[in-house]
């Protein structure tokens, strides 16, 4: 796009942008007082089943927009997030099998171990362009589900048990809704400052032209690299959230059909497009609900919606919201 | 460590690595002449096995199942190629992998609503089930055998093919330039359908004769399609030669590391040590093969475009 085309596009946008702003911040609290109000009114109606659904979806929520991150603002095809997910997970349950519990070791730790995952497999990866770096991401993932499949003594093929952290207090299930709900927010804010930041700008700036962002003076591969990181920390923390959630982990959360369901999430809501975590993820849970109620060949009918979605409506579930401004 | 245990070994690995090679010819050709990342072909593999498992029973012949299966398969390709795969040409690589996906999602839950979810059996044909003697000392199947000649007469087959045919010639300036050989009168559409349906017969074949080895079951296409995958990588995108080599290093190297791996690890760690350690690390040889070529050569061992 050329710079003349970008501040008309700008000045277009900033009108519509304020009745806009008034209309999504009336929406945006009613469903935030829903959102709190959950738990009480789940209770309330003995809704225990949708109480667990919410919590599920918002989770999913933090993962999708975290790979948004990357894949969307960062044109980088990662194909290996399970990994991210599922090690923020297993540090959960492997510490509180060597019977470490308390909460504020435990919830660091698996951020920490999906944030150096993501820095050494990201240091590696980012080196490569395209589908080689589809295939690498990939490959790095294989490794890290068959390291931790081979420890017996932590399930193996079977998955282990995740008791729930202490916080001084014991977590029910509305409290873990709480807990997700506040981490979910926290990282969807501190995502939307970093996309509309500078740094932000320089990661699309080099998904849309590496050479032209490099010449200008940007340092791609430590902007790609830091981006990285960031997404597979926020990821690792989903992964701890669902271990908390389900109080239960697999090796299939770190299997690739998991990473493929995360880039589903995020090409449902729309690649690049700042909602698209929340609205791919949460149309998934509504869709495999839906389907899962009406039939046992779920799956077959999950596909077929996915198909149609990325065949018919490429630009997602946001580029359907955002009609024909584009 | 007896010689024979280690010859075995290696026919297993080349075994394998030619089963792979015949996935991956297909899926080497289809990306590297139109760019398209098919998740798919692995759920052709398994269609494939299916068709052949169900067609032997119904004749009671295994070799009427495998060209039936071939058969079906191939038509089924043709199908998938007309109703999604020429969608999504010239789409992005993201787009390719989510809606190949789509489909081994809709094929899995297809096979498991046809077929039901246990595994299906197919046996190896009566007149190949029993040992021969290659070497004093060292006996083998006589069906992998048959299994690796058959690999081997495909694979020489394929490269006479590409290398010695007008439409082989017009496959390899598809993958080295798409645009060129068009702008040169080559009919890319119809060549890349037929490569298409070609991969996955070929696919079908790979998964007939690997169904009395692995067991016949849904998911079975997916492991073996990232295996596919990785031989293509290391080997060089859109190059026949480069997926030949991949296969069979992929092949070699893991079936080798399961074989000796433990035992190797056992004598230079303590057994407890080496229990974990040996299987681990002969399931993650063939990614880090991968991760370093990658490393030391980005566009593979034999890399095709320009």
């Amino acid at each position: 796009m050329r710079a003349r085309d970008l501040s008309v596009e700008q000045a277009r946008r900033a009108g519509v942008a304020l009745p806009r702003a008034f209309v999504l911040w009336g929406a945006g609290s009613v469903a935030g007082l829903v959102l709190l109000a959950f738990p009480a009114l789940a209770q309330a109606l003995e809704w225990s089943y949708y109480l667990s659904l919410a919590t599920k979806a918002l989770i999913l929520v933090l993962a999708a927009s975290a790979l948004n991150l990357v894949l969307g603002y960062g044109g980088l095809v990662s194909f290996g997030h399970a990994t991210y997910y599922g090690l923020g997970a297993y540090t959960v349950a492997v510490l509180a099998r060597e019977g470490v519990r308390q909460a504020w070791l435990v919830w660091p730790a698996a951020v920490a171990v999906a944030a150096l995952a993501a820095l050494a497999i990201g240091a590696v990866c980012l080196r490569t362009r395209g589908l080689y770096f589809i295939m690498i991401t990939l490959a790095f993932a294989q490794m890290v589900y068959y390291f931790v499949v081979s420890f017996k003594q932590y399930g193996g093929q079977d998955g282990l048990r995740a008791p729930r952290t202490d916080f001084g207090l014991p977590l029910g299930d509305a409290e873990v809704y709480y807990l997700s709900l506040l981490l979910v927010a926290a990282s969807l804010f501190f995502l939307w400052r970093l996309v509309h930041a500078r740094f932000g700008r320089a990661l699309q700036a080099a998904r849309d032209n590496e050479v032209r962002a490099t010449t200008v003076g940007f340092p791609v591969y430590r902007i790609q690299l830091v981006a990285f990181v960031i997404s597979g920390a926020l990821t690792g923390l989903a992964g701890a959230l669902m271990a908390h959630h389900t109080q239960y982990v697999s090796p299939a959360m770190l299997s690739w059909p998991q990473s493929g369901h995360f880039m589903f999430m995020v090409i449902l809501g729309g690649v690049g497009r700042f909602w698209a975590g929340l609205l791919g993820a949460g149309a998934m849970v509504l869709i495999e609900e839906l389907f899962h109620s009406l039939t046992v060949s779920w799956q077959l009918y999950v596909g077929l919606t996915l198909l149609a979605v990325v065949l018919l409506a490429p630009r997602g579930l946001a580029g359907l919201v955002e009609g024909r401004r584009r | 460590m007896p010689v024979s245990l280690v010859l075995e070994q290696l026919l297993n690995g080349l075994q394998f690595g030619l089963m792979l090679f015949l996935l991956s010819a297909g899926l080497t050709l289809v990306l590297g002449m139109m760019d398209v990342v098919n998740l798919a072909q692995g759920s052709l593999y398994m269609l494939g096995a299916y068709f052949a498992a169900t067609l032997a029973a119904a004749t009671g012949s295994f070799w009427a199942g495998l060209v039936g299966a071939v058969l079906a398969t191939a038509l089924v390709a043709l199908l998938l190629e007309a109703s999604v795969l020429r969608r999504v040409y010239g789409a992005d690589h993201l787009t390719q992998v989510l809606a190949t996906f789509a489909l081994i999602l809709v094929f899995n839950e297809a096979v498991r609503a046809l077929w039901g979810p246990q595994a299906l059996l197919l046996s190896v044909p009566p007149e190949l089930a029993r040992p021969v003697t290659l070497l004093p000392g060292l006996s083998y199947s006589a069906y992998r055998l048959t299994v690796i000649g058959a690999g081997a007469l495909l694979a020489v087959g394929m490269f006479l093919f590409i290398h010695r045919t007008r439409v082989g010639m017009w496959v390899r300036a598809g993958a080295s330039n798409r645009r060129m050989a068009q702008a040169m009168g080559v009919p890319i559409r119809r060549v890349f359908t037929g490569v298409f349906v070609t991969g996955a017969a070929l696919s079908a074949v790979a998964g007939a004769l690997l169904g009395p080895i692995f067991a016949v079951q849904v998911g079975m296409g997916e492991d073996v399609l990232i295996l596919a995958f990785v031989a293509i990588v290391i080997g060089g995108i859109g190059s026949v030669k480069g997926s030949l080599v991949g296969s069979l290093l992929v092949g070699v190297v893991d079936t080798a590391g399961r074989a000796f791996l433990p035992s190797a690890f056992g004598l230079l760690f303590a057994p407890e040590v080496a229990s974990n350690l040996g299987p681990t690390v002969a399931s993650v040889l063939i990614y880090l093969l991968m991760a370093v070529v990658l490393f030391v050569r980005p566009r593979g061992l034999f890399p095709v475009h320009g």
